[in-house]
């Protein structure tokens, strides 16, 4: 039954990820990816993580791919324009992606000889969940903390890269507003029947 | 109900069991909302000193049904500019998305569709993909003012969606588990034990779930923050060029989120299926209870508790429509990103605190 | 390897509603196709606007600002999904793990804090 689930899951995947690049209309590429990463986390489930498999939509389906849409929905970039510099870079596109694919190799073989022969998606705990919980904070303290400063990184390096400021902008201020006294914004003035101020 | 009836070896016939099940939350649900609409207009109807809709049946309690009769039976009109499939997924998209949301809802003792361990994940999961209902049919119209509340509505959405997980934190922290019956199971006894109530935390917590309420205000769409159709400024926003039963079907996974909403706010804040007053006695076996079974009895029960807190909160939602102004957009934002955020991250901290000190006093 | 695990059976439920849920969108869609009339003429499929015509392509170029909020919830997002795990094993892991959170929390409000006063919250 497991087996038939992941090569059904598994093929979906690789079927997506295919349709991601063959694609015309680039938002159906990012349709077919977030296909694809729904499917991933139908992997993960099947092994157990199913912490994991949550995390992977929070994160991949619901944050990134939004904004992978919102650039390829809302940015004015002429597609055909830049289909036709595909054979210029086709070479070096083929150089990275040997590349890539001899790592993945030199990974995959290397996890071949110590790989497990059962897999437990939750050690020492009930849920994978807790299973996480129980080592990330405490014995792997050092990477949690880093990923905190890549984060942080993260954070400073969009607000640099994007935060544009408009003179001329009015701007609410909540403070001035409730700040405000009478005595600010009302004078009385003894006016004078047929003298004015 | 797996619970009741055990372990069941035939795949298939656990397949009928949970198909049977789901429907009938499918059913039960699309009926509640439709006189949850109708209760809804009522309100409004009531807050303005009108009557609302009082033609169609009795006091016009299948205003509803006619309703979904006549989107039913109108013109589907794609636009010629459209991107058709997209035009066309995005309504599919926003009700499926909010329907399967109500598969972990515990609704009843034992009575939830799937039991998972993750279900407030899952529940975050899934209405942050709601997303993609309201970006795909603003741009797949191709018009002006779907585009800009599809916009709107999603730079709005993703950014209640940060304080709503920091919320949903605190009560993790709480009850120890993500998974929503153990969450309402360790909510038991009367009101003074929920956790919008509940002695010490209630500093902490209740503004946790009026925060948390906002917050679902702003992620449905809801006034005062429905800027994504303000009908004012943008027409209907991202569903101007929507007609039929593709709007029958965006609205339809609207109003599925709102009393989602409604139902999370209930069981993690509001003990879910528990009475406000505790058990009373009600349960034993010489009473009426032993007549019917204790345990249907109890859920029977369990689930009138969890639909009158459910109308109740749905009742706040309504008349928070009838009473506040719209905000403006950057009002909102920097209610979402400067103070909602700042409190509930401090929530999370204070909350946790508490649980490392008493646990560590209990040992 | 021809039975579930109890984890998987919990997950066969969400798949059947997924389908359900299709099917009652399709349903709903058929029913409209084949009760309701469908006359379509150039004016009816012309994009919604004030009375004249559209003038050019409504999917125009906008605000940086939309994608900041976009980076920035990602950012938070992944914040929260920290949160998660340590929520749920913090009565285990106890005092220790309550201080390694709150440092990691401390370099992200540093962070919080330097976008307040940069402005990159405000919405102008």
């Amino acid at each position: 039954m497991e087996v038939i689930a992941f090569s059904i899951l598994s093929a979906i995947v690789l079927i997506a990820a295919f349709c991601v690049i063959a694609a015309r209309n680039p938002v159906h590429s990012v349709l077919f990816l977030i296909l694809a990463f729904f499917t991933s986390s139908g992997l993960l489930v099947l092994i157990g993580a199913e912490f994991l498999a949550m995390l992977l939509i929070v994160v991949y389906v619901g944050a990134v791919a939004v904004l992978f849409l919102f650039v390829v929905m809302m940015l004015d970039v002429d597609f055909v324009e830049l289909k036709q510099g595909f054979l210029n870079y086709a070479p070096f596109g083929g150089v990275v992606a040997l590349v890539f694919f001899a790592e993945i190799a030199l990974v995959a073989s290397a996890m071949g000889a110590s790989r497990p022969e059962t897999f437990d998606a939750s050690p020492n705990a009930e849920t994978n969940v807790e299973a996480i919980g129980q080592v990330m904070y405490t014995d792997y303290l050092l990477l949690f903390q880093i990923s905190g400063i890549v984060l942080l990184i993260a954070m400073i390096g969009a607000i640099v890269l994007t935060l544009r400021h408009r003179p001329g902008v009015r701007r609410q201020s909540v403070e001035e507003q409730t700040g405000r006294k009478r005595a600010d914004a009302v004078e009385l003035k003894d006016v004078r029947p047929g003298q004015g101020i | 109900m797996e619970q009741f009836l055990g372990w069941t070896e035939n795949p298939i016939l656990l397949v009928l069991l949970s198909l049977g099940q789901i429907l009938l939350v499918t059913v039960v649900l699309l009926l509640a909302i439709a006189f949850l609409l109708y209760f809804d207009r009522k309100v409004l109807a009531g807050t303005m000193l009108r009557k609302g809709p009082n033609v169609v049946g009795p006091f016009g309690l299948f205003q509803s049904f006619a309703d979904f009769g006549k989107f039913v039976l109108k013109e589907m009109i794609i636009p010629a500019g459209a991107n058709k499939t997209v035009f066309m997924i995005a309504p599919i998209l926003a009700t499926t998305l909010s329907l399967i949301c109500w598969a972990v809802v515990p609704i009843a003792p034992g009575w939830v569709v799937s039991d998972l361990n993750v279900g407030v994940l899952y529940l975050l999961a899934m209405s942050s993909l709601g997303v993609y209902g309201v970006i795909m049919a603003g741009w797949a119209s191709n018009s002006k003012y779907p585009f800009l509340g599809g916009l709107r509505s999603a730079a709005q959405m993703v950014s209640y969606e940060v304080s709503i997980g920091f919320v949903l934190v605190t009560v993790i922290l709480l009850s120890g588990s993500m998974n929503l019956t153990t969450i309402v199971e360790s909510q038991t006894g009367g009101f003074w034990n929920w956790y919008a109530f509940k002695l010490p935390t209630i500093i902490v917590m209740f503004p946790m779930m009026v925060i948390f309420f906002i917050s679902a205000l702003a992620e449905t769409n809801r006034p005062p923050f429905d800027l994504p159709e303000a009908e004012s400024e943008l027409v209907a926003g991202y569903q101007v060029e929507y007609s039929g039963t593709p709007f029958l079907l965006i609205y339809l996974g609207e109003q599925i989120a709102i009393t989602l909403m409604c139902a999370m706010t209930s069981v993690l804040f509001l003990g879910g299926w528990h009475s406000p007053v505790g058990d009373l006695g009600l349960f034993d076996e010489n009473t009426l209870a032993g007549l019917l079974g204790t345990g249907t009895f109890e859920s029977l029960i369990g689930a009138f508790w969890f639909a009158l807190k459910v109308t109740f909160v749905f009742f706040m939602f309504a008349f928070v429509r009838a009473l506040v102004p719209r905000y403006r957009y950057d009002q909102l934002m920097r209610l979402g990103w400067k103070i909602f955020l700042p409190t509930s991250l401090v929530a999370v901290l204070l909350i946790s605190g508490y649980v490392v000190y008493t646990s560590a006093a209990a040992a | 390897m021809n039975e579930l695990q109890p984890v998987l059976l919990n997950y066969l439920p969400v798949i059947i509603f997924l389908v359900i849920g299709l099917g009652l969108c399709f349903a709903f869609l058929l029913v409209s196709t084949i009760l309701a009339p469908s006359k379509p003429d150039p004016e009816k499929l012309s994009a919604y606007e004030c009375g004249f015509e559209a003038f050019d392509d409504a999917r125009l170029k906008f605000d940086v600002r939309f994608y900041l909020v976009a980076i920035l919830f990602i950012i938070f997002d992944l914040e929260v999904a920290f949160l998660f795990p340590w929520a749920v094993s913090l009565g285990t892991i106890g005092v220790f793990g309550f201080w390694s959170m709150v440092v990691f929390l401390g370099v992200l409000t540093v962070g919080f804090i330097y976008e307040w006063r940069s402005g990159a919250l405000e919405w102008e």
